[in-house]
């Protein structure tokens, strides 16, 4: 198992190595230059900065330049926040990301979870139908539509809560953005653990379990729930890295410092750095989550073997 | 579709002497069922998938004829009449927006360029996972690695990310905004159709048409393509919604349809900027963008049960 999780990380060098390649070679490739304002800049000036920040140099050098700080874990300066550097801004915006996205996934879990298992265990009754009618309007429901109009209900008429900003991280400032954002997650968390749970309820092994007169409660919790949460594994992976990109939406409502916003003004005003930095991010942990993901997979299911 | 009524005109030569002896019953029983006939029985029967489809049918109906209909334009301003509520005197039924144009209009565009940005992603998308599965599947060894590895490689690049950088980069076209989320969605596709085309090529069918001496692209398209129509149906009424979400997403972050050309993207985040003044400019598109999700979900849940081999 540990040999296993080493060539897989090894193996995600190569991966990383691409990643990088091709969002470098497509930020350059595109017309426009971070020190491009709508104050034209005196000429020397410019040259001056562009040379301080070596994007005077032929490409293939900033390439090799970029390369060798990532490796020493230096994602560069930010050039649009002087004075900073995109370590910082991670370091500033992640704790955010990581705080939001963890209560949402938490929350979606053991929400999602026991709706889940409880509409397949009344399979095609109301109990089934209503609750997953109601997840499926979760998911047709982006959180851009919703998180406005919980502000509108809970902030400005109500009073109750904060319309938004961090706020230190207080309580009271998380509730609506985690709520948000666990909304579609919860909806799809229960549905996928409907339609696997029901699957696994109709297999043999199940049967026999019942008939050898187990009460229901152990065949759900010690026959069933295992195999039933391998495709909710699969989907947990990515969906755990993406309920923190998810993010950027949340974050550009509720006003909260994350790196999404850093990265989406990152684009637009070309700061190279910023963008590459959250990208390489954002790929390491798709890379990390999905080894877990299948790590997870060998202990719920004993045949799964690697070497 | 009912069952075909019984020719009225007797069959060619040999047929003919054997559909004599059967009865009634019997030829109804022999006259064969193709897969789709089977599904579409099915899906017939499951009522959410049937109202969503009738549901639907409306609303593309509605987005093509509701513009030529109506005596408004989606661009044009009129000045004298900003912000008008809904109300059924005066022509504007949903309403105007911040610049005078009638929101009813402008929906029913939004409809057409998200059902748009919808479909023509998703064949994109489509296209290049069939292809891709079925050819790795098929030729397998080396190559059946090496795209693998590929689609591996592009699962690890970050999907938002980079459709976010490819639009900004390269300004926000229309037909690039649909070639950018085709083309960063198919890995999916490609996996489960390649898994599909490994089962399916061991089949005697596939072996006798080997046999017969078919080339290897010949047998891609006549026998593995239209066995798996069944599984891209399916996919394509899935992928549908989560692009036009994402869609939406992106139009949220000001990366979507440029002004005045609109999509409901556009249309509730421009409401969401007016929510508390003018509410109905956000509940109207959105209405119409939380049925277009359901609906197709609901149909591809119905079509899943309908096509799905096990539950046969």
């Amino acid at each position: 198992m540990l040999r296993y999780s080493l060539r897989r990380l090894l193996s995600a060098i190569p991966t990383l190595l691409v990643v990088i390649t091709l969002s470098f070679a497509l930020l350059h490739a595109a017309p426009g230059g971070p020190f491009d304002s709508e104050k034209v800049l005196p000429p020397q000036i410019k040259q001056n900065i562009e040379h301080a920040y070596h994007l005077d140099e032929p490409l293939p050098e900033q390439y090799l330049r970029y390369l060798g700080q990532v490796l020493q874990g230096d994602f560069g300066p930010s050039y649009q926040y002087r004075d900073t550097t995109v370590n910082d801004l991670i370091a500033q915006g992640l704790p955010v990301d990581v705080t939001i996205g963890g209560w949402a996934l938490l929350l979606s879990l053991l929400i999602g979870l026991p709706i889940g298992i409880f509409a397949a265990l009344r399979q095609n009754t109301a109990l089934d139908y209503g609750p997953m009618a109601a997840a499926m309007l979760g998911i047709s429901l982006p959180s851009f539509i919703v998180a406005p109009v919980m502000i509108l209900i809970f902030a400005v008429h109500l009073h109750w809560l904060p319309a938004g900003d961090w706020g230190g991280g207080s309580p009271s400032h998380l509730v609506m953005p985690v709520l948000a954002l666990a909304a579609p997650y919860t909806a799809y968390i229960a549905r996928l653990m409907r339609g696997s749970m029901v699957e696994t309820l109709s297999s043999p092994y199940i049967r026999t379990a019942r008939a050898k007169g187990l009460p229901l409660r152990t065949v759900i919790w010690a026959h069933a729930f295992k195999p039933a949460m391998m495709p909710l594994v699969s989907f947990l992976g990515p969906a755990s890295v993406g309920i923190i990109s998810g993010s950027i939406v949340i974050e550009t409502i509720f006003s909260l410092p994350g790196i999404g916003r850093y990265f989406v003004d990152g684009a637009l005003n070309r700061d190279y750095t910023v963008v590459l930095g959250i990208t390489i991010l954002y790929g390491i942990a798709i890379i990390v989550a999905n080894l877990i993901a299948d790590l997870v997979y060998a202990l719920l299911d004993p045949r799964i073997r690697y070497q | 579709m009912s069952t075909p009524p019984p020719r009225s005109r007797p069959l060619a030569h040999a047929t003919a002497v054997t559909e004599a002896a059967l009865t009634g019953a019997d030829r109804e029983a022999l006259a064969g069922r193709s897969l789709w006939q089977d599904a579409w029985r099915r899906l017939r029967r499951n009522r959410a998938a049937m109202a969503s489809l009738i549901l639907l049918g409306l609303i593309v109906l509605a987005a093509i004829f509701g513009p030529m209909i109506s005596p408004y334009d989606y661009y044009t301003p009129q000045w004298t009449l900003l912000n008008q509520w809904p109300t059924l005197a005066g022509g504007h039924i949903l309403g105007t927006d911040n610049l005078g144009r009638d929101e009813l209009v402008r929906v029913l565009w939004g409809c057409r360029i998200s059902l748009m940005i919808g479909l023509v992603a998703s064949v994109v998308s489509l296209s290049i996972g069939v292809l891709w599965g079925t050819t790795a599947g098929y030729v397998g060894g080396w190559v059946d690695s090496l795209m693998m590895r590929i689609v591996d490689i592009l699962y690890s690049v970050p999907f938002i990310p980079f459709v976010i950088v490819l639009l900004v980069l390269f300004g926000r076209e229309l037909i690039l905004i649909f070639v950018a989320i085709g083309a960063v969605s198919w890995l999916d596709i490609a996996r489960i159709v390649r898994g599909q085309t490994l089962t399916l090529k061991k089949r005697e069918f596939v072996e006798a048409a080997r046999a017969s001496g078919v080339g290897g692209f010949a047998i891609i398209r006549r026998h593995l393509i239209p066995n798996l129509l069944g599984i891209v149906v399916i996919y394509i009424t899935l992928t549908i919604p989560s692009l036009i979400l994402f869609e939406a997403f992106l139009s949220f972050l000001g990366l979507g349809v440029q002004a005045p050309m609109t999509s409901l993207g556009v249309l509730v985040s421009d409401g969401v900027a007016d929510l508390q003044s003018f509410p109905y400019l956000l509940i109207v598109p959105s209405a119409f963008l939380a049925v277009i999700i359901y609906c197709f979900n609901y149909l591809g849940d119905g079509l899943r049960d309908a096509l799905d081999p096990k539950d046969r």
